[in-house]
């Protein structure tokens, strides 16, 4: 075997490990504090919502959810529904097609990955709040 | 004799196998080179198809802006988002809302607490100013954190477990890898800790001085 089918060998052997280094199924990298909230939505049929806490603190101070609209902090302990959204609770105080897109752009807000449980996702280093 | 009759029937197997995927096998193997260099250049935000959580046959994945055109060009950060959160609320880069309703009163404090810490670790200081520009009192008081100070019975244990400051830092603010940022006062009489020979520095220079 000459030195040129040697290396075409170890690059096919070397891709296949990086191939599977890719597919390795369990691994998120999220973007940090990215919050999946899934208490409703796949019993309902739709794919989890993924909540990007990056877009939102650009744009509104943590108080705001918070604490004017009563969001509290540990992820899945808040118990939404669309029949609140829709009334303008929760995500519906400005997902309502006045300060942000409204409620009937469901895939924009259930984005996420079917299967995957509520909680904090993206490299945080405890074990809260994500935790309930 | 069985072991080494199946280790090398093993090795044969491997070996076929591998030949059979030279061909399909570099041409993915340049595929990935070329998606790995694209990464590289993209930077350390992950595309939302790429990033785990998203659904890449979602139809929102088109739709919703990428972290990358969001983040890239606030103060940068080496830990959480790769942004420096209060320092990008200063100097304005970012205006978020303070408010929905127009009654809600905008509570704002400027007073730092300083915790001794137990175990050598530099006192930590607890800028309200920063804290109050994010969050209101009642997020903290009365609740995760008493009123009065002292009366908290504040623990490292509890915060790793995410209770106490522990709620958002780790979560969303800072993580609890940047020790220096709130441990940043030095103890009185303590002197400098001398570096022993060999340690990689970088690892801890990076986390700035008591900077929020």
């Amino acid at each position: 075997m000459n030195w040129w089918s040697r290396l075409l060998r170890s690059t096919g052997i070397f891709a296949v490990f990086l191939l599977f280094l890719l597919i390795s199924p369990g691994e998120t990298q999220a973007e940090y504090a990215d919050v999946v909230i899934n208490r409703q939505s796949e019993k309902n049929g739709m794919r989890p919502v993924v909540f990007p806490h990056w877009f939102h603190r650009i744009r509104f101070r943590c108080k705001v959810c918070h604490a004017e609209l009563g969001f509290k902090m540990r992820a899945g302990s808040n118990p939404i529904t669309m029949t609140d959204i829709i009334d303008g609770k929760f995500c519906g105080a400005c997902h309502n097609n006045d300060i942000a897109w409204s409620p009937e752009n469901c895939d924009l807000c259930h984005s996420g990955r079917p299967g995957l449980p509520t909680g904090v996702y993206g490299g945080h280093e405890t074990s809260g709040p994500g935790r309930y | 004799m069985r072991v080494s009759t199946s280790l090398a029937d093993f090795f044969a197997r491997s070996n076929g196998l591998a030949r059979g995927l030279t061909g399909p096998g570099l041409v993915s193997f340049l595929f990935l080179t070329v998606l790995m260099l694209g990464n590289a250049v993209a930077g350390e935000w992950l595309p939302l198809n790429n990033d785990g959580i998203h659904d890449p046959r979602s139809r929102g994945i088109k739709i919703l802006q990428q972290p990358r055109e969001a983040l890239q060009s606030l103060t940068p950060d080496n830990a959480g988002n790769q942004v420096r959160w209060v320092q990008a609320l200063d100097k304005g880069e970012i205006r978020p809302r303070e408010r929905l309703f127009p009654n809600t009163e905008i509570r704002k404090k400027d007073l730092d607490i300083i915790l001794d810490a137990k175990g050598g670790m530099p006192a930590v200081r607890f800028p309200h100013r920063q804290h109050t520009e994010w969050l209101d009192c009642v997020n903290c008081h009365e609740g995760l954190f008493a009123m009065t100070t002292g009366a908290s019975k504040i623990s490292m244990f509890k915060i790793l477990q995410g209770e106490q400051c522990g709620v958002c830092h780790g979560a969303v603010a800072f993580p609890l890898t940047e020790c220096a940022r709130c441990h940043s006062i030095p103890r009185p009489g303590s002197s400098k800790p001398e570096i022993p020979a060999g340690v990689n520095l970088r690892i801890h220079q990076s986390s700035g001085q008591g900077k929020p």
